[in-house]
């Protein structure tokens, strides 16, 4: 057997005592956990607590496993939404398929687990916006998916807006560019698995009324068409109006965390027409910040909040003393008097429910809806309370739940 | 349904690579046609052409009589079927094989007769009110392909459909891919590097290497009129048995070949002497022109016939007119049929066309280092003849079925130049 680590991966080191040698549907072993509303899988697929984290196992082909992994290490040098490969597992022995080992996405959730249990309203929406972002990034980067689905998608909320995060990579190509069919066939087939999905779901019982599949899955195209538009677009200027233009558009461009990767103007008979090559952004410019400043990681909707939070906090203060107060003190004392007082309201049975920095994100929005229905600002450590209380225990639990919890009687029947 | 025709198709990727160069192809309305060739001869590339997932640099792509160059993928009336398929749980067979119709928004009569068409074609109507869970996993299959069966599309393409699979499922899929192009008689454009496949599943095959079309034809026909050395070192399994040899004038070389000499030619290699009636001669032409002169020779194993006892004092006088004499290797047993294999005293034939197929082979089957100066060749025999290793062996074959080919281009002899529009 041979396991091929894609460093640093000291913590996967764990790993290795799993029963390689046995066919991955054989296992039987105390790490090994279920994911509630997982969805569709072709392929045999476990997934295993080490070590803190929790990973999942895929049984293919070594070729298959071995494209993969290569593709995923490829997204994540593209800063393109996907899950984090850890490794392959081959030479299992004869007739065994190799075993591709991912690192499941903490705090993640199925398309199947945000319909069964909305918190805020029908996710259509939202799901369909984060699917064309991904999409648009994939392209962008060069990437065919060829497999586009809910169901190859994992979902992270982000202060109110999903994020989506490309889960199968089997199918997928690389190429220095994507052609205009290439793309167009990735929409169709996109569109299509979406249809049966939601069909698939409404079978189930599980799709609000009133969603329809065939118009939810019709609109994926004209949405993705919009952003490509807005990201690639051919434009016109005068010469007056260039300098302008040009830093409104790329403005623009990284307002939509994007960047531009090379302008090209050509004379035209009707004035300067502007290409903008674009590339995805080196992700997370306010992620980064917010750790530059709090020491909190946290995706890029939730960190704008946050400092948001921050600066308004600073304002406060300045106010309060009658002197200026730096960024950096600012933000260590909003982690001090604000942050981790209201995360510390949460009891521990239900911090695993969502992120730290979205928990702290929905205590401002329930501090405004508090606020709002009193008719004064309730203030942060009521609302944490009050959130804490009333809508914290109404989130779904997390994905991943323990052998042990799942099955409780003799008989095996899963309780939950 | 619809005829595919490509015509002087080029594709030039930027910075210059080209991938397809000069692609002339007439698929036949209801035809399966497969394209073949190993890693990087521009197969998938053909495919995603016809399908418009890439555009075409020059050339023109009809389906159909319709000029699809600029046409986008879903308007190209195709249905492209890969590996990767998806069956949702909660739907039946029936709403799994009709929810892309509901889609395109089709009327429900409709959908109903197209699900019923394809469920009688897969077998699949006993099971049209299941959900997939019930089914095995070739039942699933057939469910995913009655999807792309109800788009009654003009076309199939399909690339490496089943290189996903495991090994039975493979084989099971491959007959029912058969079977089903058997009763639809729809085009199909199927492209895979597997050349048993190719050979199996094709009404035609399209052999490529290197974005140039070197062969198109039926299996038989590139077994037994290969138009090159790649092509006849690609296509059959065991592959050919190939040797350079020297042509010399006059059959009669051979004592007791029971021929009249100077009616044919003698190809010589090592220890051995092929005779070449006159006949053989007659149906190749350009080869006379080759006395004296070197070919690359090449022996099909199933060509060979086996006398272990030899043929005593009576000569035949008719089959098998070309003889040698070998000592077994080894043998390999394979049900109904032995694999002979012997070393032959002439080395192996070095060409860039066989250099090309042995870097994409596997390392699996890299051949076993021999003696220098020396070969492994195969014959394939019925396992009636009950050979066995050390035995001393003479092998007939009838010379029609010899194979020659120009050591500089590795073209065939008397054979006209590779490609062409059909």
């Amino acid at each position: 057997m041979r396991f091929v680590f894609s460093p640093p991966a000291d913590e996967a080191a764990g790993l290795l005592t799993l029963p390689f040698g046995e066919p991955l549907d054989e296992w039987r072993d105390e790490r090994l956990v279920e994911i509630r509303q997982r969805g569709i899988s072709r392929h045999v697929v476990r997934f295993v607590a080490d070590g803190g984290e929790l990973y999942a196992l895929k049984s293919i082909s070594e070729r298959l496993a071995r494209r993969e992994y290569r593709l995923l290490r490829a997204l994540a040098e593209l800063n393109v939404p996907a899950v984090e490969v850890v490794g392959i597992v081959v030479d299992r022995g004869p007739e065994a398929d190799a075993i591709l080992v991912t690192r499941f996405l903490e705090y993640s959730t199925t398309y199947r687990a945000l319909f069964s249990s909305p918190r805020t309203g029908q996710p259509t929406d939202r799901l369909l916006d984060a699917l064309v972002e991904l999409l648009v990034r994939l392209h962008l980067s060069g990437f065919f998916w060829g497999d586009c689905s809910l169901s190859n998608t994992l979902f992270r909320h982000d202060a109110g807006t999903l994020e989506a995060y490309l889960v199968d990579a089997e199918t997928s190509e690389q190429h220095p560019s994507l052609s205009a069919g290439q793309r167009s066939w990735d929409l169709e087939l996109a569109a299509e698995r979406i249809c049966g999905e939601l069909f698939d779901l409404a079978a189930g019982g599980m799709l609000p009324a009133e969603v329809d599949p065939v118009q939810t899955a019709g609109q994926l195209r004209p949405r993705y068409e919009g952003l490509w538009e807005e990201l690639t677009r051919e434009e016109t200027l005068r010469p007056d109006e260039q300098r302008y233009r040009i830093a409104e558009r790329l403005r623009r461009l990284n307002e939509l965390g994007y960047d531009a990767d090379e302008v090209e103007l050509i004379s035209a008979p009707d004035g300067t027409r502007l290409n903008v090559r674009t590339k995805v952004a080196e992700s997370g410019r306010r992620s980064r910040e917010l750790f530059q400043q709090a020491g909190i990681s946290a995706d890029e909707n939730q960190a704008r909040r946050l400092l948001n939070d921050i600066a308004s906090f600073r304002g406060y203060l300045e106010q309060r003393d009658g002197v200026p107060v730096s960024e950096t003190v600012a933000a260590h004392l909003w982690v001090q008097e604000v942050y981790e007082p209201a995360l510390a309201a949460v009891p521990a049975d239900l911090r695993d429910r969502l992120a730290p920095p979205e928990i702290f994100h929905e205590i401002l929005e329930h501090r405004w809806y508090l606020s709002e229905r009193e008719g004064r600002d309730v203030g942060t450590t009521t609302a944490a309370q009050s959130y804490v209380d009333t809508v914290l225990p109404q989130v779904p639990q997390p994905l991943a739940a323990s052998i042990e919890d799942l099955t409780g009687p003799p008989d095996g029947t899963i309780i939950r | 349904m619809a005829e595919v025709t490509l015509e002087h198709v080029d594709k030039v990727y930027a910075g210059g690579v080209k991938a397809v160069s000069d692609v002339s192809l007439h698929i036949r309305d209801g035809e399966f046609m497969i394209l073949v060739g190993p890693s990087g001869c521009g197969k998938s590339t053909v495919l995603r052409m016809i399908a418009g997932l890439e555009e075409i640099s020059s050339g023109s792509i009809r389906i159909g009589d319709v000029l699809v160059n600029d046409l986008p993928p879903k308007d190209r009336d195709i249905a492209m079927v890969f590996q990767n398929y998806a069956l949702y749980p909660h739907l039946t067979v029936a709403d799994n094989m009709a929810f892309g119709l509901k889609m395109r928004q089709l009327p429900a009569e409709e959908i109903r007769r197209r699900v019923a068409g394809a469920a009688r074609v897969l077998g699949l109507e006993p099971y049209l009110d299941r959900t997939p869970a019930t089914l095995s996993g070739g039942q699933r299959q057939r469910v995913a392909m009655g999807r792309a069966i109800v788009r009654e599309p003009q076309a199939f393409l399909m690339d490496e459909p089943l290189s996903n699979l495991d090994a039975k499922l493979r084989v099971g899929m491959r007959a029912a891919l058969a079977d089903l192009h058997e009763r639809l008689k729809v085009t199909t454009v199927y492209g895979t590097h597997d050349q048993a496949e190719a050979m199996l599943l094709g009404d035609r095959v399209c052999v490529l290497r290197d974005g140039l079309l070197q062969q198109a034809g039926t299996p038989e026909d590139l077994l037994d009129h290969p138009a090159s050395l790649f092509v006849a070192g690609f296509i059959g399994w065991p592959a050919m048995n190939l040797v350079t040899a020297r042509l010399i004038a006059g059959a009669g070389l051979i004592a007791d070949a029971g021929l009249t000499a100077g009616a044919g030619l003698t190809a010589s290699f090592g220890a051995h002497r092929l005779a070449i009636p006159g006949s053989a001669l007659a149906a190749r032409p350009g080869l006379a022109e080759y006395a004296g002169r070197e070919v690359i020779l090449g022996i099909r194993p199933p060509d060979f016939g086996v006398r272990p006892d030899g043929f005593g004092d009576a000569r035949p006088s008719g089959p098998w007119p070309a003889l040698m004499r070998v000592s077994v290797d080894r043998t390999e047993e394979l049900g109904g049929e032995t694999h002979v294999i012997f070393v032959i005293d002439a080395p192996p034939v070095e060409h860039q066309d066989l250099a090309a197929l042995r870097a994409d082979a596997d390392e699996d089957e890299a051949p076993i280092p021999l003696a220098a100066g020396t070969s492994l060749w195969t014959a394939r025999v019925s396992s009636g003849s009950r050979v066995r290793p050390g035995d001393s062996i003479e092998l007939g074959l009838d010379p029609g079925c010899l194979h020659f080919f120009d050591p500089v281009s590795g073209l065939a002899i008397g054979r006209g130049q590779p490609g062409g529009l059909d």
